[in-house]
C-alpha cells in the first residue's frame, strides 16, 4: 500500500479535524444567538473527539461523543428555555463580562501551552492504529488502580451536584407551593 | 478476502455503506406500508389497498409525490439551521449500521466498541431534532423540540443502564461477541428486566407511542417538524423508521440472540434471516404497542423514567455486577 498517499489523507483529516474544533470553538463565543452556541460547542466536541481518535484511542472518542455532545450540551440545551426570546433586542454584553472571560480563558491558555511546551513528546506513528495501550482494558484497571483517587473524587464531585440539585429543586419548590 | 487495490477493509467500508444507503431506503418503504397496515387492521379497515397487491407499492408512490413537492420554509425560520438539521438526523442513522452484525461475519466493521458507537451517535438525533424545531421558528415545534430534549436525556439514562449490564455479563462491547455468548440461552431468559427496560426505553428514544409527546399531533399540530414540508419531512421520517429498525436491530444481538436460533436450533435457516425476523417481529410489536396505547402525559413520562426505570435499571445493573463477580 503506497504510504505516502495514506499520510497525507491522514494529514488533510487531521487539518480538516483542526479547522472544525477552532470554528466551533469561535461559533460557540461570537453570535449572539444562543442555539448556534450550542451547536457550535458541540462541533467543537466533536472535533476534540476526532483528536482521540487519531490519538488512536476510539473508545475515548466515543466516551467524549456521548458525555460532552449527547449529554453536556443536551444539559446546556435547558438553559435555552432560560434565555431571552430572539425577537427581544439583544443587550449589550457587559464590559467587565467580557474582559473577565478573556483573563480567564487566558490564564487557561498559559498554563495548557507551558504543559504542552514542558512535555518531551514522543512519535506515536507506530502505534496509531492498532494501539492495545488505550484499549477499554487498559483504560479500565488504570482508572481503578493508578488513578483510583482521582475517580473517587470525580465521583464525589458529582454526586455533590446532584444533592445540590436536587435541595435547590425540592427548597423553590416549598416556596412556590 | 484478497488484498484489492485499497485494501479489503476500505472496499469493505464503501460497499457496506452503498448497501446501507439502499436497504435504509427499502426499509423505510416497507415499514411505513406495514405501520399502515397494522394500524388499518387493529381498526378494524384493511388499510392501503389500491397500489399494487394490497397496497404496497403505495409508499414508493408517496415517496415520489415527496421528492416532488416545493421546499417551502417559513420567512421568519433560520435558513442554515432549517437545511442542517433533516440532514444532520441522517448521520447517527448511518453510522449505526456500520457496526449491526446481520450474520456471522456478515458485519460492516467489526469494532470491539462497537455498542458505543450505536449509542455515542444516536445523542446527535436529539441536537438535529432540536436545531429543527428551533430553526422553524414556530412555538409548536420549539415546544415539541425541548419536550424531546429532556425526553431523550431521561430515557438514555435506563437505556444505558440496561444495555451495561449485559456487556457486564459478556465482558465486551462488541456486537459479534455479545451474539456469540448467547448461542444456546439468549440473555433475555437471563436479564428479563434488562430487556423490558431496554424495550420501553427504546420505544420513548425513537419517539413512538406511548411515548411521542415530541409529536403529539392533537395538540402540538405535528411537533418539532409541524414546518417540513416536502423531502425535509421526508428525511425526518426516514429517520425516524430507520432509527427504529436500528434500536430493535440492536434489542436483537444484545437480547434475543442475533444470527442464532432459540437454544441453539438454528433449523437450517441462515443467520442473516433469525437475524431479520427477529428484527422485524419486535418492529412489528412496537407498532401494536403504538395503536394499541394512549399517549402517556409529560409527568408521568418523565416520572416513570426518573422514579422507575433508573432505579430498577440501578437495582438490576448492581445485582448483575455482583452475581457476575461471584460466578
Amino acid at each position: 500500500m503506497e504510504t505516502s498517499g495514506l499520510n497525507f489523507i491522514l494529514q488533510a483529516a487531521f487539518w480538516v479535524t483542526v479547522a472544525l474544533t477552532v470554528a466551533g470553538a469561535s461559533i460557540a463565543v461570537f453570535p449572539r444567538n444562543i442555539l448556534y452556541n450550542v451547536l457550535g460547542l458541540a462541533l467543537a466536541l466533536t472535533g476534540i473527539a476526532g483528536f482521540y481518535l487519531f490519538l488512536g484511542s476510539l473508545f475515548v472518542a466515543l466516551m467524549q461523543l456521548l458525555i460532552y455532545v449527547g449529554a453536556i450540551c443536551i444539559a446546556i440545551v435547558f438553559a435555552i428555555m432560560l434565555s431571552r426570546p430572539l425577537h427581544m433586542e439583544a443587550l449589550p454584553r457587559p464590559r467587565a463580562k467580557v474582559w473577565l472571560g478573556i483573563l480567564g480563558s487566558a490564564v487557561f491558555f498559559i498554563g495548557a501551552v507551558s504543559v504542552a511546551l514542558k512535555t518531551k513528546w514522543l512519535p506515536a506513528a507506530g502505534h496509531v492504529y492498532n494501539s492495545s495501550q488505550w484499549s477499554v482494558q487498559n483504560i479500565g484497571n488504570a482508572l481503578l488502580t493508578r488513578y483510583e483517587l482521582v475517580f473517587e473524587v470525580i465521583s464525589l464531585v458529582l454526586l455533590v451536584a446532584i444533592i445540590g440539585a436536587v435541595i435547590t429543586a425540592g427548597f423553590s419548590r416549598r416556596i412556590s407551593s | 478476502m484478497s488484498e484489492g487495490l485499497l485494501g479489503s477493509e476500505l472496499f469493505r467500508l464503501i460497499l457496506g455503506l452503498v448497501i446501507v444507503l439502499a436497504f435504509s431506503q427499502l426499509n423505510a418503504l416497507f415499514l411505513v406500508w406495514l405501520e399502515r397496515k397494522v394500524s388499518g387492521h387493529i381498526q378494524l379497515r384493511p388499510g392501503p389497498m389500491e397500489v399494487g397487491p394490497h397496497g404496497l407499492l403505495q409508499t414508493i408512490i408517496d415517496g415520489v409525490k415527496l421528492v416532488g413537492k416545493e421546499l417551502i420554509m417559513p420567512l421568519k425560520a433560520d435558513r442554515k439551521l432549517f437545511f442542517l438539521a433533516p440532514v444532520l438526523v441522517f448521520t447517527p442513522v448511518l453510522v449505526g449500521f456500520l457496526v449491526l452484525p446481520f450474520g456471522p461475519g456478515l458485519i460492516i466493521h467489526d469494532m470491539n466498541v462497537g455498542v458505543l458507537l450505536v449509542f455515542a451517535f444516536s445523542t446527535i438525533t436529539v441536537l438535529a431534532i432540536l436545531t429543527g424545531g428551533w430553526a422553524s421558528n414556530n412555538k409548536y415545534a420549539l415546544l415539541g423540540a425541548v419536550r424531546s430534549v429532556a425526553q431523550n436525556v431521561a430515557y438514555e439514562i435506563p437505556l444505558l443502564l440496561a444495555v451495561m449490564s449485559v456487556v457486564l455479563m459478556v465482558h465486551s462491547l462488541s456486537f459479534s461477541q455479545i451474539v456469540a455468548s448467547q448461542k444456546t440461552v439468549w440473555f433475555v431468559f437471563i436479564q428479563p428486566l434488562a430487556c423490558l427496560i431496554y424495550l420501553i426505553a427504546a420505544t420513548a428514544e425513537t419517539n413512538r407511542a406511548p411515548f411521542d409527546i415530541p409529536e403529539a399531533e392533537s395538540e402540538l399540530v405535528a411537533g418539532f417538524h409541524t414546518e417540513y414540508g416536502g423531502m425535509g419531512f421526508g428525511l425526518f421520517f426516514l429517520a425516524e423508521y430507520t432509527n427504529m429498525f436500528i434500536v430493535c436491530a440492536v434489542a436483537t444481538s444484545l437480547f434475543f440472540g442475533g444470527w442464532n436460533g432459540p437454544f441453539g436450533i438454528s433449523l437450517g435457516i441462515p443467520g442473516v434471516f433469525w437475524f431479520l425476523i427477529k428484527t422485524y417481529f419486535l418492529i412489528f410489536v412496537i407498532m401494536w404497542v403504538r395503536w394499541t396505547f394512549p399517549r402517556v402525559r409529560f409527568d408521568q413520562l418523565m416520572n416513570f423514567s426518573w422514579k422507575v426505570l433508573i432505579p430498577l435499571s440501578l437495582v438490576n445493573l448492581v445485582i448483575t455486577a455482583i452475581v457476575v463477580k461471584i460466578i
